[in-house]
């Protein structure tokens, strides 16, 4: 049997990219929400994340990694297309990631500084990755009206995000923060339905080749579910929201996965729309691919390594479960 | 105007220089937290956790550091030089692709355990996460030291229709430079470690000569320093040797040997004249040249001259490679004098502390000046004697890249200011306690909040 190779790349660059959009989803979403805690709840909010950001932001690496790897004239294509997005994002990455351990060494008006670097890049970063995603589902037109869209998407996206970050700190925090997440956590829920709305809307409307996928007998039938299931999921975080507000519920994680499952969803509907494109309408995985001794070598080393990836990844969230507490280097 | 090729490798250049400060430091000082872990552990000395308190901290600074610049790296390979991974990507992508999975993640996921599970797991599940964060960062060096030793010395594949195919695998990673490249690479972030903590501890003695971790520490520090230093050296001289033998022009430039000759004179100083094809102003040692290179005094080098038009630009290999060099002498010169002074007299004196304190980011010099011989001396090849730089530019327009690369630069100098003075401070702040008797223990004093910043 021979294994159709680009297609299990783009399976497993797909799955990357959906592991981080999740996991450092749910950071960037707590960097986005940092200015509206106070002061001694911001320290908590930090520590939620602390231990998890770097592991978190190294699924980035390895998408564009397997991109590179597998899909190497699609990258160059991506990459420079997106040339000032994706360099936005950097450096808006840059700013967040070494805030997590300026703001920790820093006193007064650095302090300050610092916290709000964490706002900036942690925002900047959802938005530069919204435009990115707008680029990729329009085939990277451009011009005014797809530069609003993009804007556009990038709020959508970092409200998304910002539902993450706040229900994942209906679960990592207690007192008058968790009860601030509760409200937070309901008010991105319309955001975020906002943002699957507009995209889902949008990528048919300017792509005929989309329109045709869904919106066609019996196809329309199959994929309905998914569109109904991203609504329940939207709806059931608010209702989650409200009933643990209300002290009816005590599953404080409720909320958080359905939060995963709004993104799987609208994952799942992208990849639907896209598929087989890397570069919509012009480039297929299998005109991009590498050469098939290559994927070969690569594919031997992931199938044994990725496995321990997840293994230790999970050890690592086991070791800091429960309730965040604040975050010292144990002397 | 804005030659978008000039561009490209300016941004590329600044960004590999920035990113690789800190794994020259991280490399290595992952290493000498795993030593203060198991010395701790074995004598529990109070000294050992006050010194582990302030490294952990720099660690941590410069592994955020080198993490956001590496994934800045990441994406450059696609933005910069699309057409280097078009033609070499099925070179390239596999081994970066290795790094990712078997160097980034290992990392990533102890490095939280490492700096913040220390109270929540056994202290030998703590020390294992802070060897496999070691053993990470070695790993990743592995890999990309690979990588670019194939672009300097490629082998292994074949050339269809101008695109690079591997053939043997084994041939690619174990190419003629990489032994060579990888010792003298890690050598490198020994060293630069072993002179900051020096360096460091030299100065929070300048502050307080009794503070017992920065004695103990500048210890460690001068020892590394003074077994490394000649080491270096060593493998310095066999890297050189090897790279005569597969790129004799980059040597050609490093030495300023024009015309091809024999018993050619080691220049200590000299300006290399492009336009006119000599040396101005030139201090040599007759012979020596020839003697280093060839081992025998009359030996034959080969001139630029003979390389026409595939030569890379002679002054800046020159002088870097001028300025790796001292600073290795230096470097050995003042570690064997520090042990020479802390063997007769236990302790070094004041002039020896001010000069370790002005080494602290020396390693940090000498590492850029060696990737310049190493990286301007492979022009204008970008895969050696296959694939040309210009051939691979990118299409992206000249003032995106300008616009791009100023952004990056102002964010990169005021982050390099920051760590600077954060590190310093940390250090004057822990040494500012030190009229406390060491034996007593500081663990509370040192967490109390710096009235000093
Ligand atoms: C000799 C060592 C060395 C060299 C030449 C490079 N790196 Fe690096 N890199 C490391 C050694 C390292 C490291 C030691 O593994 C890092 C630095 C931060 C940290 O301290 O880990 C790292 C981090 C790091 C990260 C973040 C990993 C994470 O999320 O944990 C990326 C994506 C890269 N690097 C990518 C690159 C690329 C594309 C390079 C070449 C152009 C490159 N690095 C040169
Ligand atoms: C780690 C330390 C390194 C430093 C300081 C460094 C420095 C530089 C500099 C200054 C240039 C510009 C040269 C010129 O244009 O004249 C350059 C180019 C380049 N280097 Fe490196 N480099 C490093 C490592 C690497 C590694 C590990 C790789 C690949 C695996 C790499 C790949 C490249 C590429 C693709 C270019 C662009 C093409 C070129 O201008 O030659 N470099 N580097
Ligand atoms: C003093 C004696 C030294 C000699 C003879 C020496 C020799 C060399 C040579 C010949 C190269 C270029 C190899 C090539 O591209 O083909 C090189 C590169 C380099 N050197 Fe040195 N070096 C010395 C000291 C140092 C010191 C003290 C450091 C840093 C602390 C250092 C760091 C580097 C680095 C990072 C590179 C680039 C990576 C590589 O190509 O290995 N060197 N060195």
């Amino acid at each position: 049997m021979t294994l159709d190779l680009p297609f299990v790349f783009m399976v497993l660059m797909g799955l990357a990219i959906l592991a981080y959009v999740i996991l450092d989803g749910f950071d960037l979403g707590v960097g986005i929400l940092l200015p509206l805690a106070a002061r001694p709840d911001q320290d908590m909010m930090v520590a939620s994340i602390g231990p998890f950001w770097d592991a978190n932001e190294t699924w980035l690496v390895l998408g564009v990694g397997i991109l590179l790897v597998a899909f190497p004239i699609a990258h160059g294509i991506i990459l420079s297309s997106l040339y000032l997005p994706v360099a936005l994002m950097l450096i808006a990455l840059i700013l967040r990631g070494v805030a997590f351990e300026f703001r920790m060494k820093a006193t007064g008006w650095h302090q300050v500084l610092w916290n709000r670097l964490f706002f900036v890049g942690s925002l900047g970063a959802a938005i530069a990755q919204g435009i990115m995603l707008a680029g990729v589902v329009t085939g990277f037109a451009s011009g005014p009206g797809y530069a609003l869209f993009g804007l556009l998407v990038g709020l959508g996206l970092a409200g998304a995000y910002a539902l993450l970050g706040a229900t994942w700190l209906v679960i990592k925090t207690e007192g008058d923060l968790h009860g601030r997440a509760l409200r937070w956590s309901k008010a991105a829920v319309v955001f975020a339905a906002a943002g699957v709305a507009l995209i889902s809307l949008t990528t048919p409307l300017v792509n005929a080749g989309v329109m045709a996928k869904w919106f066609t007998w019996p196809r329309i039938a199959w994929l309905a579910p998914l569109p109904i299931a991203t609504a329940a999921a939207l709806a059931g975080i608010w209702i989650a929201a409200a009933r643990l507000q209300a002290g009816r519920s005590r599953r404080e994680w409720v909320p958080f996965v359905l939060s995963v499952w709004v993104f799987v969803f609208a994952f799942a509907g992208l990849a639907y729309s896209l598929y087989p494109y890397l570069v919509l309408d012009r480039v297929t995985i299998w005109q991009a691919a590498a050469a098939e001794g290559s994927l070969r070598f690569v594919l031997v080393g992931t199938a044994i390594v990725l496995p321990m990836v997840i293994g230790y990844t999970v050890f690592s969230y086991r070791v800091f479960w429960g309730k965040a507490r604040e975050l010292t280097y144990g002397e | 105007m804005l030659d978008p090729i000039l561009l490209a490798r300016a941004q590329f250049g600044l960004n590999i220089a920035f990113h690789i400060l800190f794994p020259t430091i991280t490399i290595s000082l992952a290493w000498v937290l795993v030593y203060l872990r198991l010395r701790e552990a074995r004598t529990g000395a109070a000294w050992v956790g006050e010194a582990y308190a302030l490294w952990v901290k720099i660690f941590a600074l410069s592994f955020a550091l080198g993490v956001v610049s590496g994934i800045t790296m990441s994406f450059q390979f696609g933005t910069n030089w699309p057409g280097f991974m078009d033609r070499a990507g099925n070179i390239a992508g596999p081994l970066l692709g290795y790094e990712v999975l078997t160097a980034f993640f290992l990392e990533a996921a102890f490095l939280g355990i490492m700096l913040f599970g220390r109270d929540r797991v056994p202290g030998w599940v703590h020390t294992l996460s802070t060897v496999l964060v070691a053993v990470g960062t070695t790993a990743s060096a592995f890999w990309i030291l690979a990588l670019n030793s194939w672009m300097q010395t490629p082998q292994g594949h074949a050339m269809i229709d101008g695109r690079l195919y591997a053939e043997d695998w084994w041939a690619i990673i174990f190419n003629p430079s990489f032994p060579y490249r990888l010792a003298h690479m890690m050598l490198a972030s020994g060293l630069t470690t072993a002179f900051l903590v020096a360096g460091i501890s030299a100065f929070q003695l300048l502050r307080d000569r009794g503070y017992e971790p920065a004695r103990r520490m500048f210890r460690v520090g001068v020892a590394a320093g003074a077994v490394l230093a000649p080491l270096q050296i060593l493998a310095g001289d066999l890297h050189g040797l090897n790279t005569l033998e597969h790129q004799p022009a980059k040597i050609a430039a490093m030495e300023g040997v024009w015309h091809t000759e024999r018993g050619a004179p080691l220049l200590l100083f000299a300006v290399p004249n492009e336009a006119e094809r000599r040396n101005d102003y030139a201090i040599a040692i007759p012979k020596g040249a020839s003697l280093v290179l060839t081992h025998d005094p009359d030996g034959e080098v080969r001139g630029l001259n003979e390389f026409l038009g595939v030569h890379p630009p002679v002054a800046p290999v020159f002088f870097a490679f001028r300025v790796m060099v001292g600073i290795g002498m230096l470097m050995l010169a003042l570690a064997w004098l520090g042990v020479w002074e802390l063997w007769r007299r236990g302790e070094a004196p004041r002039r020896m502390l001010h000069a370790f304190a002005g080494m602290a980011f020396s390693g940090w010099i000498a590492t850029l000046a060696g990737w310049m011989v190493t990286e301007i001396g492979r022009q204008p090849y970008l895969v050696y004697g296959l694939i040309t730089t210009a051939e691979t530019a990118s299409s992206v327009p000249g003032p995106h890249i300008a616009l791009t690369l100023t952004a990056y630069a102002i964010v990169y100098v005021a982050l390099m200011i920051s760590y600077m003075v954060v590190i310093t401070q940390l250090a004057r702040k822990m040494a500012g306690h030190g009229s406390v008797p060491p034996a007593l223990g500081q663990f509370g004093a040192t967490n109390a909040p710096g009235v000093a910043s």
